[in-house]
């Protein structure tokens, strides 16, 4: 039975015998039409609602569209790339470029790191509670950032639990929110917190397909655990590394919700990030700059997602 | 590449002793660790999972405490009058069954749409021939990586043209077919055998009933992952529903905690925090009730 199946499907799946008569061109165009009409409603939906804005936001960036040309759209003046100018010369854009870089490169390596130790400690000999640890890890990824970010904001009070919590080890802590040196770190810890589940899920998948038997092979041949470790789960263990990192980073670029409730990009736009910059355009009602700005993220990510693709591919 | 080649040549040069060492059981006792490397692990999760789990505890207990005790210092652990006062205030002055419902109801059409429309984008994709098809799963992929506030501006106008600003087809439209769904089912409906598509051809099904009763009855565990991930995405969804439910009737529950904790209500940390518990209790409820299937979706899609 098995083989058969297989044989059918690969001797007629590519046109050369769909159906019994072959009815020729009417027949495949009707395929065409049929294959359309599945494709429609999210053709639609995708097109007015995601491919349409993603082209008028384009289009927008050139031009001086504000909130009062709504009403009359044929009022806007096409600018060409003074927009862009205007973004790179406003010092409050240039700050929210410097807050996200500093968000994602302190904030990935770290939530790497971390997930990384925790899936491999999981992985390693655990038994017992396996499944406990791994909600329990994962549970801040489903909760609404809104929600758990009021907690943070009490947390992080200069009397808080987070401050008592360090005096039990001789810290005195900072006023994480008031204060621009470690308002960005606050935010930061927050993020590692609440992502540290998706990555370590992605990364336990990961492990658990480096096959065991080479690494008996390498325990018998008289390499330690961390040798093992270094020399073969690590390696095996990339393609995960770098699509898990990418994933996060991607996230990570967007940041705006934790800015949004926790600081409201302050104190002294220590904390601003290109999202919240351009949520705050939006809010002025200037719609080129903010659509501008949009397109800059839009450009960081892709060329990240890019740079990922390029790597995954030379792995192969 | 050149260390896999290496560790399968390596494989193979051990291969031979395999034979010659005691079966299964003993060799697994072996390279199992040494109870102290154990206990050291287990150690460590447990501290790594307490503070992980520390604010939800604080959270909870801090719903239950009065303003009073949330503002003394030093800080209590648990609440020393227990109180629902902070419960009570969301249930009778701040319409919280409003915000529920509105959030419901969201999640739903939206997990409906996607359930429906990805998977019927899915089949074309996967096991039918039309032009425009690569091209079409081309602007897909690159829809993938747009970031929500790049559509948010041009979408807000045309919701504003459109009339429907503070309508729930302005929070659901936007959301009813994800392109990471097209992608989630299109790759599931792929690995479908075509022989059994084409027997259901050749017994006269068309396409409509060949979708309706072979496609989508073995579509069970990619339906339930991208349900619950759109579930997910739909109840945490926060800038957009933000942006176009502009009055309180309209509200989602992110919204509403996010504007009244930095309203005038900012610093009463009871009321917030009990509102964080109404939030986020469904859906850890739903998560601790379903959690292999989120796990999974995470571990398939590698998209939270």
């Amino acid at each position: 039975m098995a083989a058969t199946t297989t044989t059918t499907s690969a001797g007629t799946s590519r046109g050369a015998g769909r159906g019994p008569a072959r009815p020729g061109g009417s027949r495949r165009r009707r395929n065409a039409v049929t294959a359309w009409l599945f494709a429609l409603p999210f053709v639609l939906i995708f097109g007015v609602f995601m491919l349409g804005p993603l082209v008028s936001s384009f289009v927008m960036s050139f031009t001086d569209f504000t909130s009062r040309d709504i009403e009359n759209p044929l009022s806007v003046g096409f600018v060409g790339l003074d927009q862009y100018t205007a973004l790179f010369r406003n010092p409050q854009f240039l700050h929210s470029v410097l807050n996200t870089a500093y968000f994602v490169l302190a904030g990935i390596p770290l939530t790497t790191v971390l997930a990384l130790a925790l899936a491999v400690a999981l992985n390693s000999g655990i038994t017992r509670f396996r499944t406990a640890f791994r909600v329990g890890f994962y549970t801040p990824v489903v909760t609404s950032i809104v929600a758990v970010a009021v907690v943070w904001r009490f947390i992080l009070q200069p009397d808080g639990l987070l401050n008592v919590i360090l005096g039990w080890v001789g810290i005195a802590g900072p006023d994480w929110l008031n204060s621009t040196t470690w308002s960005m770190p606050a935010l930061i810890m927050l993020a590692v917190w609440r992502n540290l589940g998706t990555l370590m899920i992605i990364f336990l998948a990961g492990l658990q397909s480096v096959p065991g038997d080479i690494l008996e092979a390498a325990q018998v041949d008289g390499a330690n655990a961390w040798q093992r470790f270094m020399k073969i789960t690590l390696p095996m263990l990339r393609p995960t590394l770098l699509l898990g990192t990418v994933l996060l980073s991607v996230g990570f670029l967007q940041f705006f919700e934790e800015p949004f409730v926790m600081t409201k990009g302050g104190p002294l736009d220590s904390t601003l990030s290109v999202s919240y910059f351009t949520f705050n355009q939006f809010g002025f009602g200037k719609y080129g700059l903010a659509s501008a700005a949009s397109y800059v993220l839009f450009i960081a990510i892709a060329l990240l997602s890019l740079i990922q693709f390029r790597a995954l591919r030379s792995k192969d | 590449m050149l260390t896999e080649r290496k560790k399968a040549e390596r494989t193979t040069a051990g291969g031979p002793r395999v034979p010659a060492a005691p079966p299964g059981p003993a060799r697994r006792r072996r390279t199992g660790r040494p109870p102290a490397h154990r206990a050291l692990t287990y150690a460590v999760l447990l501290v790594a999972v307490t503070a992980t789990l520390l604010p939800f505890a604080w959270m909870f207990l801090g719903a239950f405490k009065t303003q009073g005790e949330l503002l003394r210092r030093p800080i209590t652990w648990w609440p020393e009058q227990p109180t629902l006062e902070n419960f009570v205030v969301w249930f009778t002055e701040l319409q919280i069954g409003t915000f529920f419902l509105n959030s419901v109801v969201v999640a739903v059409f939206t997990v409906l749409g996607n359930l429906l429309f990805c998977s019927m984008v899915g089949y074309a994709l996967a096991k039918m021939d039309f032009p425009g098809k690569r091209f079409l799963f081309l602007l897909v992929m690159v829809m993938l990586m747009v970031p929500g506030v790049v559509t948010f501006v041009p979408l807000f106008v045309l919701i504003s043209k459109l009339g429907m600003v503070s309508t729930y087809p302005a929070l659901i439209l936007p959301f009813l077919a994800a392109p990471m769904g097209v992608f989630l089912m299109r790759q599931f409906i792929a690995g479908i055998p075509d022989s059994l598509i084409e027997a259901a051809r050749i017994d006269g099904a068309g396409e409509l009933r060949t979708f309706l009763r072979i496609v989508m009855p073995l579509c069970g565990p990619p339906l339930a992952t991208l349900g619950i991930l759109t579930f997910l995405g739909s109840w945490n969804n926060f800038l957009w529903p933000l942006v176009v439910a502009q009055s309180e009737e309209m509200y989602t529950l992110p919204v509403a905690l996010s504007l009244y904790s930095t309203g005038q209500n900012a610093t009463d940390y009871g009321l917030l925090l009990a509102g964080s518990v109404l939030v986020i209790t469904p859906i850890i409820l739903l998560f601790v009730a379903l959690q292999r299937y989120f796990i999974q979706g995470v571990a398939a899609t590698g998209i939270k």
